[in-house]
């Protein structure tokens, strides 16, 4: 079973629906028991970096997870779940992330209206040859390049390079996908992405 | 490289489309799923359901949409109309809508837009600005903000209103001219790029295509982001596909 965990922010019905048409058996949830009990874990993000942990805290979700990393438990962190695997983010500076990766995430910053934040719609993904790509199954099947769809303003800065699965080119190459043994994240939402994204889920579940 | 989106919007009556695609190979024209499923195959970037509904006790099957959608279609969509509290925006997400398009209850109270941002993070907030030109001579080059689906003029300047929407944590605005809405003269393009450089999140232009040329003249000279259309698909003048490979042929960069 697949924990898609749920800290109350928003909707993870597409989520677990994609898990489904992946071929995997997804429950979204919130209890701490499911965190323990799952095979993989699901973790998409939703709302604000603090508020986003101090959920998870009240819902004593952040050990469990935590452990199940730890364990050795394929996770997989979308969006901001990407995010909180970090240390810190620019959007709360005072708020510790779950700390799983070294790290922090920032806003996008760019003069003038250069370019639009959030940095929202369509865009592609090239595959980095880091240390952490070279073991990734779950980019197996996908063509360099694919489309993705983003919707956000914070990227993430891994001070460890060799997590970097791949990279996205939006004013900058910011970091858009990271991979560390059983630990992957996107910042992009592959359950909005089409086909493509289902083949990423696909190869989640079959990891 | 981030592309221009291309967003096929569909009215909604009591759960159902209306003036869906006119087109023989769906079975049924008013089924949301089969329309959304037809434009997810054509390679639209998102959708956006406008629900025109008028009562408020049918407004569950708007939910009910929402929900079959979201599980048959992964494809990023935005539903709009009569959306008023912070229920109905919790409603609609949970449901499986990803972001909502708020209009008449923001110009009734701006603080909703704060509160709605804040609650369910900006990338769900859409802003719709239907703004109609205020002088008789375009030249002035100014707008006025329509409420009420176009029906209430309200004071408020359109690029003013847009800065503000932005600060009160919008993610996105959804800009309807409501001067050339249904006019299929081509999108407004002098108040398309005045909002578009106005703010710093991304613009939807709306109201007036026509042909491909229209979809061509709103992402570049008007700056939009993304380009929302309607009859044009439904009634098959042209496909998605068509559009997209028009614009890449123009040096637009899209998603094929």
């Amino acid at each position: 079973m697949i924990a898609v965990i749920d800290y109350g922010m928003g909707n993870l019905r597409s989520v677990q629906k994609a898990l489904e048409v992946a071929g995997g058996k997804a429950k979204v949830t919130s209890n701490p028991k499911d965190i323990g009990k799952c095979d993989k874990i699901v973790f998409p993000g939703v709302g604000a970096f603090g508020e986003a942990m101090k959920e998870l805290k009240r819902l004593k979700l952040a050990g469990p997870i935590k452990d199940a990393i730890a364990a050795g438990k394929p996770f997989l962190g979308l969006c901001l779940g990407l995010q909180l695997l970090f240390e810190r983010s620019g959007e709360n500076p005072g708020v510790k992330g779950l700390c799983v990766l070294k790290g922090e995430s920032k806003r996008f910053k760019f003069k003038g209206n250069a370019l639009k934040v959030p940095h929202m719609g369509w865009n592609n993904i090239n595959k980095n040859s880091g240390a952490g790509a070279r073991g990734s199954k779950l980019l197996k099947g996908i063509p360099d390049g694919s489309y993705m769809y983003f919707v956000h303003s914070y990227y993430v800065k891994p001070e460890d390079k060799d997590v970097i699965l791949t990279t996205t080119g939006y004013g900058i190459d910011f970091v858009s996908g990271v991979c560390k043994g059983n630990i992957y994240g996107f910042q992009f939402h592959p359950e909005k992405s089409q086909g493509t994204g289902l083949a990423i889920l696909k190869n989640f579940v079959r990891v | 490289m981030l592309t221009k989106r291309i967003i096929p919007c569909l009215d909604i009556k009591d759960g159902r489309v209306v003036k869906g695609i006119n087109f023989i190979n769906l079975r049924d024209a008013g089924d949301p799923v089969e329309n959304a499923k037809y434009y997810d195959k054509e390679g639209a970037d998102e959708l956006v359901f406008l629900d025109i509904t008028a009562s408020h006790e049918k407004r569950k099957t708007t939910l009910e949409l929402a929900r079959k959608v979201a599980e048959s279609v992964f494809l990023p969509f935005t539903v709009g109309g009569g959306i008023g509290t912070i229920e109905d925006i919790r409603a609609l997400l949970n449901a499986g809508c990803d972001k909502v398009s708020i209009n008449t209850s923001a110009v009734k109270d701006p603080g909703f837009i704060a509160k709605a941002s804040s609650r369910f993070g900006s990338q769900c907030i859409v802003v719709a600005i239907d703004a109609r030109c205020r002088a008789k001579t375009r030249s002035r080059n100014e707008w006025e903000v329509f409420v009420n689906g176009g029906r209430t003029p309200t004071g408020l300047d359109a690029v003013k209103w847009a800065k503000k929407v932005e600060r009160l944590g919008a993610g996105e605005i959804l800009l309807t001219s409501m001067d050339y809405d249904g006019t299929k003269e081509g999108y407004d393009i002098p108040l398309t790029s005045r909002i578009s450089e106005s703010v710093k999140i991304p613009v939807i232009a709306s109201g007036g295509a026509g042909s491909l040329e229209h979809l061509y003249e709103a992402l570049t000279d008007g700056k939009a982001d993304a380009v929302l259309a309607a009859s044009i698909f439904h009634f098959r003048e042209y496909s998605v596909g068509e559009a997209k490979n028009y614009l890449k042929k123009r040096k637009v960069s899209v998603r094929i």
